[in-house]
């Protein structure tokens, strides 16, 4: 079997083990612990799951190839492998530092003191936090086709009851929507999962790199699987159940949702399509699903400019930058054969994913903050804002300043690489999409802006909310993400399947 | 041969499940079409095993063993959405949330 | 040919009761399909060769989602919840079509599958005696795919954190689901009576069985969970609070138990749930036993639902 030769166990194969097994073990052990011993585990979990991020990119970007760990010693196809490659690394920093931003930042919220009654509210939000997180550490390393649907249940298990922890009827109804949306997800995508195996006898996807072929079987299971996946991402026209789920859920809550968890499924479409099927010639789907990337990025940024509701807004602009991740896939086809053009597409989309998670979970914070020192989230009457909360503003503008694609900002940083990579492969079509959402984006910051610094009531007085400056700091990472240099983007291009396959040095 | 039958059957109840999840109106008749459709997928699964009996098993017992672990995923599924609609029952319509 | 027969019996009565399923007006209609649906199934898993799926399909799919539908069915019809407006004839029209494309490629891909069939049966068996186990779906489930299995466990466990934190106001703390009184006659309050002692014994048969032949934990967990539901809605049995230790601790002492082998597996061997040297069968064993009983409460958990509004304490 070539399986022994292409996944290997490498030294450090054991972090990617413990970047899954701490949070899923914290979420097993919060039931018994109770809420106040919960949120002290997920605390101290946090600089634990910082390390072992920071481990796994250092340890990649070292020796320039995946870590594996061969679960059990079995390796695939009987046995089951994690494989963490850069995109891996890059996504699981980036989960650690939100997920560590929004456990600070919900203690205010969700913190059981000493000698407390516990709280039904307290305890399912930590206890779904570490899910979560467990999670989407899983999706990010997991290299088996099952062992990833297991991986989405978990973030679906989690995330949903996250949605309506308020308990109020209309985040019931959001969260019943949300939750039928993702179980037909998973299930076509299961249903895939079975013909892959039919047609090759394993769900490894390295050793699925190999093998695919054009036969129906591939066709049809692929396409399942994608639009499974599209259901769970939220690509338009599957959008309909984001907006009330995200903006219904408690701010902590829509952070993750936002940053984290819709990015859970687009990583798995990714690894589908230049992972499992690296060969396929497929520039006609790519470019619908570009097309259905390129109206969500037009029709949610307008969308989010009609919103009367702050937190709706940010919810409508989260479907307008997943429209931007898709943009990836024709140019990422396009440029097969040439691996420069290629790295330009992949860096684009991949530093879209990490750079809006930063921003998306700064905005949610700062809105959460901003509608509760308010009273309300109505864009109409937050004149007076900017003076009583100025650090929730700031946050909100320089996401808002990455959202939009401005230089210096991470968002500049991968809309411009995938603009240019549109250019390169003649799909000028891709940029002007690119430019017209910029201005659009443009458009719903500037009047959230421009109204909250007007003068007015304000509504509240004294000291700002210090959480502000959990939020300010995510904001400020999305913005440092521009000043990096481009070739510390080195990272993300280590173990592409593509380049494998495509022959490619 | 009565591997291709099930899987045949499989695909026809993914198509009946999907059916009823997209075109009933019911919360709980959508449930119910989820677990058609899960049903269907795992047939297809089965048949799959089926015809990768060999070793003197009557079926490949990968898949075997990951229908099994996907019908319990599955229930826990079906529970959680039970109650988030008998949640939404009892909520009733006179309450609403506040603005 | 008689067994093609029955294929296509059974496949005919799977296509209707579905069919059947799908156009009812009611709920109850629906839900009393759905469990017939669920037997039949468990009949067409037989003739696939998997009997360990027919038995999981005949305890879980039919039994406790039965269990579960019918008390959603019952309890909805008393409280309806608004339902979204249904498509007109042409959508409807409209969505048929596309079902039965989907449907129609679904059957060719399976057609077109690769002859021989790919399949792992081979190096399961070749694999089997470093398992300890006898039955090939045990060993794929406790060894091969351990970690599967695993975090399936631990899936079930944030299912009951999901289901929990439906509780609503003033629930918190309390005893799941609705309460039930005691029923002194009548068929429940004989089969609730009757039923578990037996239960119990098939239960622990099956676990212990499914070593080496089908059988295992998931489906003793599902017939345990079934037992205690009954005595439950016999009013015999009183579940724990949800605020008790001791339940919480029987909810993840299964998952928590594996993860800790897992562990151990590392450290000792070098891979995580790789079993140490020597060890492999009395931890397999322990981790059978503790999953069986964890998954036990967890599915009848699930299935009783959070607590209601008032605390009847």
């Amino acid at each position: 079997m070539t399986a022994a030769v292409t996944l290997a166990p490498t030294p450090w194969g054991m972090l990617p083990v413990l970047a899954v097994v701490l949070p899923v073990a914290g979420m097993v052990a919060a039931l018994p612990l109770g809420a106040r011993g919960a949120e002290r585990l997920t605390l101290a979990l946090v600089p634990f799951g910082l390390l072992i991020a920071l481990g796994m990119a250092a340890a990649t970007y070292a020796s320039g190839a995946p870590l594996v760990h061969l679960l059990g010693h079995w390796a695939p196809p009987l046995g089951l492998a994690f494989r963490a490659d850069g995109l891996s690394a890059a996504m699981m920093l980036t989960a650690a530092i939100v997920i560590g931003a929004v456990a600070l930042f919900a203690r205010a919220g969700f913190g059981t003191p000493a000698g407390a009654p516990e709280r039904r509210e307290a305890l399912s939000f930590w206890a779904l936090l570490l899910a979560l997180w467990g999670g989407i550490n899983l999706v990010l390393v997991a290299d088996d086709l099952f062992t990833l649907y297991v991986a989405l249940e978990l973030l679906s298990f989690a995330a949903v009851p996250l949605v309506c922890l308020d308990g109020g009827r209309a985040t019931l109804e959001a969260a019943l929507r949300y939750l039928m949306f993702a179980l037909l997800g998973s299930v076509l995508y299961l249903l895939g999962v079975a013909l892959l195996y039919g047609a090759y006898g394993t769900l490894d996807i390295v050793l699925l790199s190999e093998r695919t072929r054009a036969i129906p079987a591939t066709i049809v299971a692929v396409a399942l699987m994608t639009a499974g996946l599209l259901a769970k991402t939220a690509l338009l026209p599957l959008h309909l159940w984001l907006p009330p789920a995200h903006s219904g859920a408690p701010a902590a809550a829509s952070a993750v949702l936002s940053a984290l968890v819709v990015k859970g499924s687009f990583v798995l479409l990714v690894r589908l399509w230049f992972g499992v099927m690296p060969g396929l010639p497929v520039p006609a789907a790519a470019q619908i699903l570009a097309g259905l990337g390129a109206a969500a990025i037009i029709l949610g940024s307008a969308a989010a400019l009609a919103q009367a509701r702050l937190k709706l807004l940010v919810a409508y602009s989260t479907v307008a930058q997943i429209g931007y991740l898709f943009l990836m896939f024709p140019l990422l086809a396009a440029a097969l054969g040439t691996p420069e053009d290629a790295a330009r597409a992949w860096t684009g989309g991949v530093l879209q994913a990490v750079s809006h998670a930063f921003a998306k979970a700064a905005m949610f914070l700062a809105v959460g903050l901003m509608a509760k020192g308010l009273g309300h989230d109505r864009i109409a009457d937050l004149a007076g804002a900017g003076r009583a909360m100025p650090l929730c503003l700031l946050t909100f503008g320089l996401a808002g300043l990455s959202l939009m694609g401005v230089p210096p900002s991470g968002g500049f940083a991968a809309k411009w690489l995938l603009l240019t990579s549109a250019i390169e492969a003649g799909q000028w079509w891709w940029a002007l999409v690119i430019l017209g959402g910029g201005l659009l984006t443009g458009a719903y910051v500037y009047r959230v802006l421009a109204t909250a610094l007007t003068a007015g009531p304000g509504g509240a007085t004294g000291r700002e909310d210090s959480r502000a400056w959990i939020a300010l700091g995510l904001a400020l990472i999305s913005v440092a993400l521009g000043f990096l240099p481009l070739g510390a983007f080195g990272l993300v291009q280590i173990g592409r399947l593509d380049l494998a396959v495509g022959g490619v040095p | 041969m009565s591997a291709t039958l099930y899987g045949l059957l499989g695909a026809a109840l993914v198509g009946i499940g999907l059916f009823g999840l997209l075109a009933r109106p019911s919360p709980l008749l959508r449930i119910l079409a989820f677990n058609l459709l899960g049903g269907g997928v795992f047939l297809v699964f089965g048949a799959v095993a089926r015809r990768g009996a060999g070793a003197g098993f009557p079926g490949d017992p990968v898949p075997q063993a990951i229908i099994l672990t996907g019908i319990v995923v599955a229930f826990a599924a079906t529970t959680l959405a039970v109650m988030l609609l008998l949640r939404l029952s009892a909520e009733g319509e006179g309450r609403s949330d506040p603005p | 040919m008689t067994g093609l027969l029955a294929d296509l019996a059974i496949g005919a009565a799977i296509l209707a009761l579905a069919a059947g399923m799908v156009a009812a007006r009611s709920a109850f209609t629906a839900t009393a399909f759905f469990i017939a649906y669920g037997l039949l199934l468990g009949l067409a898993w037989v003739r696939l060769g998997a009997v360990d799926i027919a038995l999981t399909e005949a305890a879980i799919g039919a039994g406790l989602s039965g269990v579960l539908l019918l008390t959603a069915a019952a309890r909805l019809a008393a409280r309806p919840v608004a339902t979204e407006r249904a498509p007109g004839p042409l959508l409807t029209a409209l969505i048929a079509l596309c079902c039965a494309a989907v449907a129609v490629a679904i059957g060719a891909a399976i057609l077109s599958l690769p002859e021989p069939t790919p399949s792992l049966a081979a190096e399961v068996a070749a694999n089997l005696p470093a398992t300890a186990l006898g039955n090939p779906v045990a060993g794929v489930l406790m060894s091969y795919r351990a970690l599967d299995t695993l975090l399936e466990s631990a899936v079930v466990v944030l299912a009951v954190v999901g289901v929990w934190s439906l509780t609503p106001p003033g629930g918190w703390g309390g005893f799941p689901g609705p309460f039930h009184l005691r029923v002194e006659s009548g068929p429940l309050a004989l089969l609730a009576r009757l039923l578990p002692p037996i239960g119990i014994v098939i239960a622990l048969h099956i676990l212990w069985v499914g070593k080496d032949a089908p059988g295992g934990k998931f489906q003793a967990a599902a017939i345990l969970a079934a037992m205690w539901l009954l005595a439950w809605m016999a009013g015999l049995a009183t579940p724990p609070r949800i605020a008790s230790r001791r339940l919480r601790f029987a909810v993840s002492a299964g998952a928590g138990l594996f993860l800790a082998i897992g562990v151990a597996g590392a450290l000792a061997e070098g891979a995580f749930l790789a079993y140490p040297a020597g060890w492999t069968k009395a931890l397999v064993l322990a981790v059978e036993f503790a999953l069986t009983a964890s998954i036990a409460v967890a599915l009848a958990l699930l299935v009783m639902g959070p607590p209601e509004e008032e605390d009847r304490a």
